[in-house]
Order: structure tokens, then C-alpha cells, then sequence
């Protein structure tokens, strides 16, 4: 792929990765969320940070597959939805669903383990959303990719969040957590050697 | 048998829609909605099963809070009924499976008068009454909702409870043609709550066959269910086809579920956080902000009085 396909795919990415959001914003106006919207609202964006964690971490094991290396190249932008859908997720569930009961946020922190482990997963997000940049790249050089593998941390820490949350079906986070052993299963020595389509 | 199938019902009986229509607009505007439920008439809601037929009864004066009540599209299309999916839109969509008629009782255990009731049997003897009462689920989201309904009490006395009789058991009916999620094992069915004598006898509590005035829609528990309104929702349970009385505390489904966060009492108290939820506030369904959850969710002056002495914390 060349430099500019890959600026247009960058593109669309992008407008497809914003979608979830609008939608749910036009939702929000419009009334069309259901009998509890700030329930929705919440689940929602996390269900699409979870999502996004999946997919970013799809990058690498695509590239392998298809000797593709220009992938790489949309990973950072993925990367970021999964924290702007993060960030909205915390920030819906503190403004809206608690509506700013600053107590009883603390009391879930602490308290629910579910809750813990989340806000765990959001904080591990912030560095790495920070140090995204070319400059911030180079600056850290090879401690760059060190701090970046903490996103196999947070993206467990997502799924287990998600389902210890659940009362009693966990067919959904099940399924999330599948797909994310497979993805991680590509990080192993033994697989990452393996070429299928290079010459 | 007293029950009517469908076609032995003559067309005259049957209310015409728009009639009932106008009614439940009607009600919806004496039980203070205002412009909401001119509004609601014109989206109208799926309502399966014999849900929507206009029932007789007369509104209670002891047992209706002065709040606003959710809107009868909002307590018709967001339902925990696990028996039809585990997502809150599932019971709606999904109902209609369910054959609230014919439909019997079996009464069984530490009673003079145990048997088989055709539900018609157990209908008769009691006035139906319209009480106005909160409902707050465990997830934290609460409703105000018109019931119609007798006091559970009355129909229990019915039965001649023994002296062993401590415990008063109720089941769903167990049928996964009815009821298709009990085909999974999402839960141990068929579900199964319980109540110590005296919260049965209490007068708060409540045999409900209608909400709005009109029939129980079957993904409201149709046809007939109980509402507990001082404890969480999960303990009024829906599409009675059981009741035990017994000696020793049942386990319910939800504490076989798990026993660490879901108690025999679950009395509805701020101060006892469930493990994933803070019990502190809830989301009044309609409203964006939250509200101060109360003790015994607003009736402790009537309940209070069967926990004295009860560390709520421990029996939760």
C-alpha cells in the first residue's frame, strides 16, 4: 500500500471510529436511548473501549499475517479511540451516572472490585495516550515499547472488568475475553516467527 | 373449569382497543402523568398475552405515594425477566410465548388446604385494588407504578397456613416453551423467592394482577405476581405457579446465584452496599440526576417493626 492509501484508509478509519460516539450523542438529544439513556450511555462506551483495545491490538498480528507493514501506521490513531472512548465511558459514568456523589464514586473505587480494576485499566491508558506523539517516540526510544506493552495489562484489566460486572450472564465478556486470548496468543515467540504469506 | 379460552370469549365482551385506549390515557392522567401520558397514547406499546384489558377495582387511599408515576411505556419495555433474556428490552420482545391462561396454582407444604387452584378460583374472592407504590431494583434504578392487586396476606389465609408454617416459598412456572431462556442455565430455574410469615402477612404486601388498570402485561409477570415494594425488585417474583409453606428459610435463586451478594431479606437499605452496586442513591427512571435512596425504600414506619433487634447487616 502506498503512502496515500494509506492516508485515505487513515481517514475513513477515523470518520468509522467517531461513528459510535455521534450516534450515541444524536441518541442522547433525540431521546432514542431507552428507558434509562445514562445506563446505555455508559455501557456503551465502555462495550466501544473494549472494542477499540481489541482492534488496536489486531494491528500487529494483521501485519504478520499479511506482510502488510503499512498497517502500523493506523495503530496510534486506534489506539486513541480506545482512550477517547475511555475517557467518555469515566467521565459519563462520573458526571451522569453518579452525578459528580463524589463519596459514593470513592466508596465504588475502593470498594468494587469491578470499579477498582477499571479506573486501574483508565489510569495505565493516560501514559500511553500522553507519549502517542513522534517527539515523545524518539525522546523515549526503546522505553517507548516497554511502557507500551502495558496495554496487554489494560486491555485484561477491561475484560475482567467487564466481567465481573455482569450478574449473571457472562456469555458477552466471555466472547471479549476469546478474542483477546487469541490476539495476546500472537505475542508468543513461538508464533510471532511464524510467516505465512512473506517471501 | 371457570377460565375462558379466547374463543369462548363473545366479541361484545371485549373492550374495543381505542375504548381502552382512551382509558389508559385516562388513567394515566389521574395517576398525575399530565402531558406524558397524552403523549404515550399516541406511540402505543406491544403488550402481549392479556395484557391491556381494562380490570375493576378501586384506587386505594392508604397505599399511594405522592410521586410521579414512570410512564406505562417505560414499566412495559424495561424488565428484568430473566426467563426471556438477561437485557431489559428481551421481556417485551419476547413475551408473548407466555399463556397467562389457563393458568393454576399449586399450593403444597404446611397448610390445612393444599391442591391445585385454577387461578380463576384464587382470583374470586378478592376485591383488586390500585396502590400507588415505589420500586427500586438492586442495580440502583427505581419506578413509581400503579398495581392492581389484593394483599397477599388475604389469599394466603385462604390456604390455613400451619404452625410450621414459617416461610411462605413462591415458584415461577417452569415451562421453557412458555419461557425460552430457561432453556439456558443463565440462572438455576425454575426461580424462586420466599418470605418469612410476617413479611407475607404484611398488609403492604401485595398480589398483582394489573398495572395502569389494566391486566398484567406478560413481560410484567403475568398473570399473577407478587410486589414487595420495601425490599429489592428482585424478591417480587413474577408468574406465580407455586406456593410452598415451609418450616426453614428457602434459599432463593438469587442466593444460590451468590450467596456472598444476594441475601434472604434484601431489604432495600442505603446503608448495606451490594458488592457491585452502592445502595446509597438511585436513578429514578426519567430523571437524569440521582436521588437519596431510602430506608426500607419510604415505608420503614410500616415495616421497621419486623427487623427490630436484626443486624440488617448481617441478615441483608
Amino acid at each position: 500500500m502506498n503512502p496515500r492509501g494509506v492516508r485515505y484508509l487513515k481517514l475513513i478509519l477515523f470518520v468509522l471510529s467517531l461513528t459510535p460516539a455521534l450516534l450515541l450523542l444524536e441518541g442522547a438529544l433525540s431521546d432514542a436511548l431507552g428507558t434509562n439513556p445514562v445506563e446505555t450511555l455508559v455501557r456503551d462506551t465502555g462495550q466501544w473501549t473494549l472494542r477499540f483495545l481489541l482492534i488496536t491490538l489486531l494491528i500487529s498480528p494483521l501485519r504478520q499475517l499479511t506482510g502488510q507493514s503499512q498497517l502500523l501506521r493506523l495503530r496510534r490513531m486506534l489506539g486513541l479511540f480506545a482512550f477517547f472512548y475511555a475517557l467518555l465511558h469515566l467521565s459519563l459514568y462520573i458526571g451522569l451516572d453518579k452525578f459528580l456523589y463524589w463519596d459514593e464514586i470513592l466508596n465504588d473505587i475502593l470498594d468494587r472490585p469491578f470499579i477498582t480494576i477499571g479506573m486501574l485499566a483508565f489510569v495505565l491508558l493516560v501514559p500511553l495516550a500522553i507519549t502517542s506523539t513522534d517527539a515523545m517516540m524518539r525522546r523515549l526510544g526503546r522505553n517507548w515499547v516497554k511502557l507500551h506493552k502495558l496495554v496487554y495489562v489494560i486491555a485484561v484489566a477491561g475484560v475482567v472488568h467487564f466481567y465481573m460486572l455482569v450478574k449473571a450472564d457472562v456469555t458477552e465478556p466471555v466472547i471479549y475475553g476469546l478474542i483477546l486470548a487469541v490476539l495476546l496468543m500472537f505475542r508468543l515467540p513461538a508464533i510471532k516467527r511464524w510467516r505465512p504469506f512473506r517471501a | 373449569m371457570l377460565i375462558k379460552k379466547p374463543s369462548d370469549i363473545s366479541p361484545s365482551e371485549i373492550t374495543p382497543r381505542e375504548t381502552y385506549r382512551d382509558r389508559r390515557r385516562f388513567m394515566q392522567q389521574m395517576a398525575g402523568l399530565g402531558l406524558g401520558g397524552v403523549l404515550m397514547g399516541a406511540t402505543g406499546t406491544a403488550v402481549a398475552g392479556y395484557g391491556g384489558k381494562p380490570l375493576n377495582f378501586t384506587p386505594s387511599t392508604k397505599y399511594r405515594v405522592d410521586e410521579k408515576p414512570t410512564p406505562y411505556e417505560d414499566v412495559t419495555t424495561y424488565n428484568n425477566f430473566y426467563e426471556f433474556g438477561t437485557d431489559k428490552a428481551s421481556p417485551a420482545r419476547r413475551a408473548h410465548t407466555l399463556e397467562p391462561r389457563p393458568w393454576s396454582v399449586v399450593v403444597e407444604g404446611a397448610c390445612a388446604k393444599p391442591g391445585r387452584y385454577d387461578l380463576e378460583e384464587i382470583l374470586k374472592p378478592h376485591p383488586l385494588e390500585e396502590r400507588i407504590y415505589r420500586f427500586r431494583c438492586v442495580e440502583g434504578w427505581s419506578m413509581v407504578i400503579p398495581w392492581v392487586g389484593f394483599p397477599l396476606g388475604d389469599m394466603l389465609k385462604r390456604f390455613e397456613p400451619t404452625a410450621a408454617a414459617k416461610y411462605v416459598v413462591f415458584e415461577t412456572l417452569y415451562d421453557p416453551e412458555q419461557f425460552p431462556n430457561q432453556r439456558g442455565r443463565v440462572l438455576d430455574w425454575p426461580y424462586l423467592e420466599g418470605l418469612r410469615m410476617d413479611e407475607a402477612m404484611h398488609p403492604l404486601s401485595l398480589m398483582v394482577v394489573g398495572l395502569y388498570g389494566e391486566v398484567l402485561p406478560n413481560q410484567n409477570g403475568a398473570p399473577m405476581r407478587l410486589m414487595v415494594p420495601w425490599k429489592y425488585g428482585f424478591k417480587s417474583i413474577k408468574s406465580i405457579a407455586k406456593i410452598r409453606f415451609v418450616e426453614e428459610m428457602p434459599t432463593s435463586t438469587w442466593m444460590r446465584a451468590n450467596s456472598r451478594e444476594y441475601g434472604f431479606y434484601s431489604n432495600v437499605n442505603p446503608r448495606v452496599d451490594h458488592p457491585r452496586w452502592s445502595q446509597q442513591s438511585e436513578r429514578r427512571i426519567g430523571e437524569w440526576g440521582r436521588r437519596k435512596t431510602l430506608m426500607f425504600n419510604g415505608y420503614g414506619d410500616e415495616v421497621a417493626h419486623l427487623y427490630s433487634g436484626m443486624d440488617l447487616r448481617k441478615f441483608f
